[in-house]
């Protein structure tokens, strides 16, 4: 009846899970009841929960990661206090099969389900406006798509209090991951929960490279698009084409261990290498994913904030492009140590610093934007600029390890992980989190509180130097990455010093929380009636904040690239209105839940072997997208009252 | 500004941090011509790299402080956005860094191929490496010996490696001898490496293998010729073989062993391994195939 699944799955001898469950579930029935007690549950089904409206889907993503955050960044401290305790005969207080299980959700998290679902929030909130359209091109698929993360999101959450996460790192390498070695349901939580929500990212790539290529407002040609749709699009190109990889890859490991397959087994054939080899070719295409849209945001917060065009677009936009392309020509320097010959490496060596060519214009591009402008340093430039110290040194490293003979004494070492946390704290969470502050007022109408957001910003940014240059050391010293304890003592004050570093960073998470909550108490004093708070130059800052449901009103005429300053340089002599029509936005549609919730229902039941519950959620999706494809209800009409109303409220707003 | 002291203060800790820390025992401190190459490559591509990267940190802060918007004697060029000029020279300046280091990862990968014979007039020791869960088995075919976490080498000595696993894959790791190479059932991968002086240098397994993971390290005994020849002879004279049975039991999963030596060991077990892909069919031992064909 209820397959592999019994009371020994609830790890009650097991302290640590136990109590974090207890914790989250207490706080999610808090929530519920406040929810409840409040009666805020038709606002919350109607304008969040079914929602649409790409900005509130945004939002929801960007949420989404900030609360995976907690639980990716409590991983990380636990691993740091480990390595910090567990020198010379110490064991620390994690065993391995629990610390494994921790740095395995620690790594799947981070990526998946923090830097991924940030960076499509962004995404998700700001294209549509600065292309000057009135949503994504498919707005319920966008809620489908977001819902499917958030599936994925629950069952790896699931795992802490039934059954286990998997031990075998973040990409579950076989043969380790095989049914012959992992015999457990962590790998099973692992790739169902990503295979559910990798199948929103698709979803999500799709629909957002639509977007650009088909919605644009009037004369907004590819040259004129802003640099944050050209990075999108470059990363979405990306998703479109890296994810399908890590779906057939997880479907054929999902085969060998459910149907005795042999594609990665080391007998009957399989060959493990085929799977390192696979998961590479979506795994560094998706290390461009992440960073390509960061990059997009600092370049427009550089030029927003240096009030100045960005120097160099069509550079920018050649880089860009390249470095989409030739993202997908390197991946098998991450096994440079497999034994291929020289030529292979020598090849895959040079293509991997190739990237940094079109990566090191893009720096000099930002620092000849900065240069003859009048730098306003608000809490986006200072993560801007500290991402730009911070990325160069990121990736002189990552350079340094595409030379195939540097690398075999550097690989997997704890330099390595080093690297990767420069480039992806200092890339792409540094512009997760200017974009954040940038985009909020935006979001919401007023700003976020600046002396908190700094302080916020000097945690990282100092926290991040103290946990990760002792790691550098650390792998100059021969420290490998997954340990769970080391002999050599003399590694631990390293240790202890990055536990510092993660306790600094931890201080810049609570005061994120606390300027959040500041900055929504004092927000009548921030409140920004312009929608313009920056003196921005794309269309987003055209319109009001938050913007109405329909974005824009009549859609802007582009003329040139930066649409919007062009627009106010022009304000003396306007062109000319066009007449107010009435104008339809997407209805509200409950399909994203409801089929995630039946992802839930076949993900949770195909790990746990519950054959007859898989096939309920499997028909249950199904059903409920039949439902969707004969809706009657597909718009919601606006008339033209309400934007004119909303249009005039916004104009006194403006210019009293 | 204070933020800028603080900033090169921070700078110039950390890569002073980076570059006292080789002293012991990791990569900086090579006992090895490899190990001693691959520092050398190291060190030569920070160093060109750094030419580029000191300036552009060192400009990035000083073009955005001088061009803060408070600062009245900044000169500004609020419409400036273009120049083929400079826009030539921003994608020339990495390019050429690139070439050079091009250059170098190109020579290197030949000159430092793993499977690449170490130059040396002295005869080859060979040493077969099996990475068991989890620990490490090394036979000597030659002597037909074997130990477990332990390698025991003669100093100036090249040492020709041959590598499998009985179980899922680990990376052979000696820091301070050099380059590391994956181990991987049903296929052989190759190393050449060598110690130039006397020492015990750790190794380890580079690639995360499971639960025992932590504790699959071992020592390296680089010793002279002489002291070598004496350990084979004592260790040829312990009475316990690694056979079938033996190695049946040595497979089973275990942690943290003591290091231990068999003093006979059945010929072809290293290629049986392979083709059997961990588990050993000492019946009928045939030639082990190679696994990465030169491309």
């Amino acid at each position: 009846m209820f397959g592999n699944l019994s009371w020994d799955a609830i790890p009650l001898n097991e302290p640590i899970p136990l109590a974090t469950v207890f914790i989250l579930i207490i706080g999610i029935l808090g929530l519920l009841t406040l929810v409840t007690w409040k009666g805020w549950w038709p606002y919350l089904w109607r304008e969040w929960i079914t929602s649409t409206d790409h900005k509130r889907i945004g939002v929801m993503y960007v949420v989404l990661a900030l609360v995976m955050l907690l639980r990716g960044f409590a991983d990380a401290i636990m691993m740091r206090t480990q390595l910090a305790l567990a020198a010379g005969h110490a064991a620390g207080y994690l065993p391995p099969e629990h610390y494994n299980q921790i740095f395995s959700a620690h790594g799947t998290i981070m990526i998946f389900f923090v830097a991924m679902t940030f960076v499509i929030g962004l995404m998700n909130f700001v294209l549509p406006l600065q292309l000057g359209v009135r949503d994504v091109a498919f707005p319920v698929l966008n809620s489908v798509s977001f819902w499917l993360t958030a599936a994925g999101v629950l069952l790896v959450n699931v795992s802490l209090g039934i059954g286990e996460f998997a031990r075998t790192g973040w990409l579950a390498y076989p043969p380790l991951s095989e049914i012959a070695y992992s015999p457990g349901v962590g790998v099973d939580y692992y790739l169902w929960s990503l295979q559910i929500s990798g199948l929103g990212t698709l979803l999500s790539g799709i629909n957002l490279t639509t977007t650009i290529l088909k919605l644009r407002a009037p004369g907004m040609g590819y040259g004129r698009m802003p640099v944050f749709c050209w990075t999108a699009l470059a990363s979405n190109l990306l998703i479109v084409a890296a994810f399908p990889i890590l779906t057939a890859t997880f479907a054929m490991l999902l085969l060998d261990r459910y149907l005795g397959f042999h594609f990665f087994t080391n007998d009957s054939g399989g060959n493990p290498m085929m799977y390192v080899n696979l998961i590479w070719g979506w795994g560094h295409p998706e290390v461009y994913i992440l960073i390509l849209p960061a990059f997009g945001v600092f370049s427009e917060v550089i030029a927003t904030f240096s009030g100045k065009p960005l120097f160099g677009y069509r550079s920018m936009v050649m880089a860009t492009m390249a470095i989409c392309v030739l993202s997908f020509l390197v991946w098998l320097h991450h096994f440079f140590t497999m034994g291929a010959g020289a030529n292979v490496n020598a090849v895959f060596g040079v293509a991997t610093m190739i990237i940094a060519v079109p990566t090191g214009v893009k720096v000099f591009n930002w620092l000849f934007t900065l240069y003859g402008g009048s730098i306003r340093f608000t809490t986006p430039v200072y993560w801007a600029i500290g991402f730009m110290v911070t990325f160069v040194i990121g990736g002189m490293t990552g350079v340094l390890m595409a030379i195939p003979p540097a690398d075999f004494v550097l690989h997997n070492s704890l330099f390595l992980i080093a690297h990767f946390h420069n480039v992806i704290i200092g890339g792409v969470l540094f512009g997760a989190m200017a974009g954040y502050t940038y985009w909020f007022p935006k979001a919401f109408g007023f700003r976020l509180h600046e002396g908190l957001g700094k302080a916020v910003f000097w945690c990282w940014f100092f926290g991040f130097y103290l946990a990760f240059m002792p790691l550098y050391v650390l792998g100059l010293m021969g420290a490998t990455r997954r340990m769970q304890h080391y002999a050599d003592p003399t590694w631990q004050p390293f240790m202890v010093a990055a536990l510092v570093g993660a306790v600094v960073i931890l201080l810049g998470i609570v005061l994120t929380i606390v300027q959040l909550v500041v900055s929504i108490r004092t927000r009548e004093q921030r409140r920004d009636l312009t929608g313009d708070p920056w003196n921005g130059r794309t269309l987003e800052w055209s319109i009001s904040s938050p913007p109405p449901a329909w974005n824009f009103a009549v859609l802007p005429t582009v003329s040139g690239p930066d649409a919007f300053w062009s627009i106010k340089r022009n304000a003396a002599n306007p062109a000319k209105q066009s007449p107010l029509e009435p104008l339809s936005v997407p209805t509200h549609s409950p399909l994203g839940l409801l089929v995630s919730f039946f992802a839930v229902v076949l993900g949770f039941s195909l790990i746990w072997h519950i054959w007859w519950l898989a096939f309920v959620g499997l028909a249950g999706a199904v059903a409920v997208c039949l439902r969707h494809a004969w809706r009657i209800d597909l718009e919601d009409l606006v008339s033209v009252a309400e934007i004119a109303a909303h249009e005039r409220k916004h104009q006194t707003q403006v210019s009293p | 500004m204070t933020t800028t002291r603080q900033f090169a203060r921070h700078l110039a800790s950390a890569t002073g941090l980076l570059f006292s820390a080789g002293c012991s025992h990791g990569v900086l401190d090579p006992q090895g011509p490899v190990g001693t190459a691959e520092k050398l490559i190291l060190y030569d591509a920070t160093a060109i790299m750094l030419a580029v990267v000191i300036p552009v940190i060192v400009c990035t802060l000083v073009v955005a402080l001088w061009f803060r918007a408070s600062n009245q004697r900044a000169r500004r060029r609020p419409e400036w956005e273009y120049s083929g000029r400079i826009e030539f020279v921003t994608w020339s300046i990495p390019a050429m860094i690139v070439l050079f280091l091009g250059g170098i990862a190109w020579i290197g990968s030949h000159d430092l191929d793993p499977r690449k014979p170490l130059a040396n007039v002295t005869k080859p020791v060979e040493v077969e490496v099996i990475s068991l869960d989890w620990k490490w088995l090394f036979i000597y075919p030659q002597e037909q010996i074997a130990t477990v976490n332990e390698l025991v080498i003669p100093v100036d000595t090249p040492v020709r490696f041959r590598l499998t696993s009985s179980s899922v894959m680990n990376s052979f790791f000696v820091p301070q001898l050099g380059s590391q190479i994956y181990t991987m059932a049903g296929m052989t991968t190759r190393l050449n490496l060598m110690a130039s002086h006397r020492g015990t240098f750790s190794g380890l397994s580079a690639q995360f293998s499971g639960d025992g993971f932590s504790d699959m390290r071992f020592d390296v005994r680089a010793v002279p010729p002489g002291e070598y020849q004496a350990w084979l002879v004592s260790t040829r004279s312990r009475s316990e073989a690694l056979d079938e049975a033996r190695y049946a039991r040595l497979v089973s999963p275990s942690r943290a062993d003591k290091p231990t030596a068999f003093g006979h060991v059945t010929q072809g077990l290293f290629e049986s391994i392979v083709n059997h892909h961990g588990a050993p069919d000492l019946s009928n031992p045939a030639p082990a195939p190679e696994s990465n064909g030169s491309f």
